[in-house]
């Protein structure tokens, strides 16, 4: 699927209960002013670099929103901001991965059940398939849900997670964001056959393929796999089609690698817009929706960049304090002469 | 064969036991004590591993705490992150030291780094068991030495029993332990058996034994090299050369404090190891040593290793491993020094 082949009627959002588009949209939106501010942060100096996920807000936010937060569990690896935020961690905690405050980032992976920012991409997807066997060896209502991309596809942690996870039963639903773009090497270059959906049929799940702009389209796509783990039916692979309109990371010229016609051509299946324009069709919404929506954003969006910017510098004694939960003997002394010669 | 000597009060309970029996028996009591306690791996639940280490685990425990898993080495271990996020005590076993190799990425980029990474919040009480070293004349990467590679890594533990009653005890301490722990099970011993009584465990983690005491020279040693070390120094009792041998069980933590008192008794030092020499943790026992021992040293620290070379097939592997010769003659050389 490109750009020009998704549905041009764009998101239907017949079969979701009004309030839930519109905090759909109100994520959506806060996460694209958010990675807005991020952007410039790293301009500024505060980031050293920032990953941004613009593009892929209908994804991230349809996604999210069709875990049950008391219950479930995501696996993140690094760009799944919009994720975060609607499953309500703590940004600034959030965003402190970003400033190089802490690499898992300063909020509680366990409390946010949002696990921590990892940066081998197929590393956490085994991870989520242990959490969900957890989760099914207790007979707990909980699914976990591992985030990826068409990159981190080609790792072997994923295919082995998907064959656990086929052999286990286990309820996980593995959420594929196909950006089109694995760094500087297409999906075509990247996953054989062209479609990583079509991979779950040879570890014995569903498999589906869904527009990643149509936020409707990936909220029934995950809550149905989500509902079939639940009910004992195993795992399922979705595989959401979006696009990384932004460079990789702040420190990446896509000029050397794709046509920015490419980049335009999926600007203007701007998620976003599409879901605007869907709650306008659909009634949802009405003009003062629309302003308080972008007033409560960006408010949300500058006191969460006061906050990562003021957060203080972990304190020197943090090289040490969480490497074991019971510390060495050797690792103490260590410690010591931290202390001695190299001073808090 | 040297057994264990047996103190008199304990021994109306000791009993003739082999390592293979004393890891199984260890397993059987976490898993009673502890119903997070989860054994999985290839092969673990109804064969009951190569080894048969995991023997009637799953018939008496059932499937859920004890079950086999697919081939697959990196999945077995980010399985077990996974299920340490929520909430179990993940017992894995990789069934041989060559096939953790696979698994690295999980074991060093994640199960070792998750409490840092997420300051405290994920603990990883994860027990990795690990059939290892050589001694057996088994295929290639089924007899590996991979204590370096686990000691160097920051977040890990490491231990390696070398008789029947320290597997049981250190298994123990081990999977109780809420940091993850590479627990390395010297294949060549698994079937020797001693007179021990197995039991809640004597030492702390990170202690070393003393498991004979000498004036002459200190042997360090864990793993099977322990055993050989004890051989080296009944032969050597008898031309009047009293060995220490001490036993380090932990080889991260190593325990310096006993380290170091034990080379100012002796003055001397020799360390055995089965792995490699370049970079082996003989090196690190051979610092510390000088590090902490220094003015009681005699002679240079002397190191009886595997060679810089993979480790051998069958009839090779005897010229490889650190014979009783190799060790006495570098016991020679620091007392001729």
């Amino acid at each position: 699927m490109n750009a020009e082949e998704a549905a041009p009627a764009g998101p239907d959002l017949s079969g979701i209960p009004p309030e839930l588009s519109r905090s759909m949209y109100r994520d959506m939106l806060t996460a694209r002013l958010l990675d807005d501010e991020a952007i410039a942060l790293q301009r500024q100096g505060v980031f050293p670099a920032y990953v941004s996920l613009r593009g892929q807000e209908a994804a991230q936010v349809g996604s999210a929103a069709a875990l049950d937060t008391a219950t479930d569990f995501a696996f993140p690896t690094y760009r799944e901001m919009a994720v975060a935020l609607t499953m309500g961690v703590d940004m600034v905690g959030y965003l402190a991965s970003h400033r190089a405050l802490w690499h898992g980032g300063l909020y509680d992976p366990m409390e946010s059940r949002f696990g921590p920012v990892n940066a081998v991409v197929g590393g956490p997807v085994p991870h989520a398939v242990g959490w969900a066997l957890g989760e099914s060896l207790r007979d707990g209502p909980g699914c976990a849900i591992a985030y990826f991309g068409d990159g981190a596809s080609s790792e072997g942690d994923v295919h082995e997670a998907m064959n656990f996870a086929g052999v286990f039963g286990a309820p996980v639903v593995f959420f594929c964001q196909n950006n089109q773009w694995a760094l500087s090497v297409p999906v075509e270059a990247q996953v054989a056959g062209g479609s990583v959906a079509a991979r779950a049929a040879g570890y014995g799940m569903p498999g589906v393929r869904v527009d990643g702009q149509d936020v409707a389209a990936v909220y029934e796509a995950t809550r149905a796999a989500l509902r079939r783990a639940r009910d004992g039916g195993g795992p399922t692979v979705i595989e959401a089609l979006t696009y990384r309109v932004n460079p990789h990371s702040t420190s990446d010229d896509p000029g050397r690698y794709r046509d920015p016609a490419e980049e335009r051509r999926w600007r203007e299946r701007d998620p976003i817009t599409l879901t605007r324009r869907a709650l306008e069709r659909a009634g949802h919404a009405d003009t003062d929706f629309f302003d308080a929506a972008e007033t409560g954003a960006r408010a949300f969006c500058e006191a969460a960049r006061d906050g990562v910017g003021n957060a203080p510098h972990p304190a020197g004694s943090d090289l040490f304090s969480h490497v074991y939960r019971e510390p060495t003997e050797a690792l103490r002394r260590q410690q010591r002469v931290w202390r001695d010669e190299v001073g808090p | 064969m040297t057994e264990l000597a047996v103190p008199a009060d304990q021994a109306a309970t000791a009993t003739e036991t082999s390592m293979q029996q004393a890891v199984n028996a260890a397993l059987r009591t976490l898993l009673a004590e502890d119903p997070a306690t989860l054994v999985f791996g290839e092969d673990v639940g109804r064969l009951g591993g190569v080894f048969r280490v995991t023997d009637g685990l799953q018939a008496e425990f059932g499937d859920r705490r004890v079950f086999d898993t697919p081939l697959a080495e990196s999945a077995i271990i980010g399985l077990a992150v996974g299920l340490a996020m929520n909430g179990w005590r993940p017992v894995p076993e990789l069934q041989f030291d060559g096939f953790a190799y696979p698994a690295v990425d999980q074991i060093v980029n994640q199960m070792a780094r998750m409490h840092y990474r997420t300051r405290g919040a994920a603990p990883m009480p994860i027990t990795l068991r690990l059939p290892s070293f050589g001694g057996i004349q088994a295929p290639e990467h089924h007899g590996e030495s991979l204590e370096a590679l686990f000691a160097h890594v920051p977040g890990l533990k490491v231990c390696a029993p070398s008789d029947p009653a320290d597997a049981y005890g250190l298994l123990l301490q081990s999977v109780r332990a809420d940091d993850p722990v590479i627990y390395m099970e010297p294949k060549a011993r698994y079937w020797n058996r001693r007179a021990v009584r197995l039991g809640e465990p004597d030492l702390p983690i990170g202690a070393s034994r003393t498991v004979r005491e000498g004036r002459h020279a200190t042997l360090v040693a864990w793993g099977a090299m322990v055993h050989r070390c004890e051989q080296a120094a009944e032969l050597a009792a008898e031309d009047g050369v009293e060995l220490e041998v001490l036993d380090l069980r932990w080889l991260k933590p190593i325990d310096t404090d006993g380290l170091a008192a034990s080379v100012a008794r002796t003055g001397r030092a020799v360390v055995v190891h089965e792995a490699p020499l370049t970079a082996g943790l003989g090196a690190e026992v051979s610092a510390l040593v000088t590090e902490h021992a220094f003015a009681s040293l005699r002679a240079p620290v002397q190191r009886v290793t595997g060679f810089d070379v993979p480790y051998p097939a069958g009839p090779l592997e005897p010229q490889y491993l650190p014979t009783v010769d190799r060790i006495l003659l570098a016991v020679q050389r620091t007392l001729e020094f």
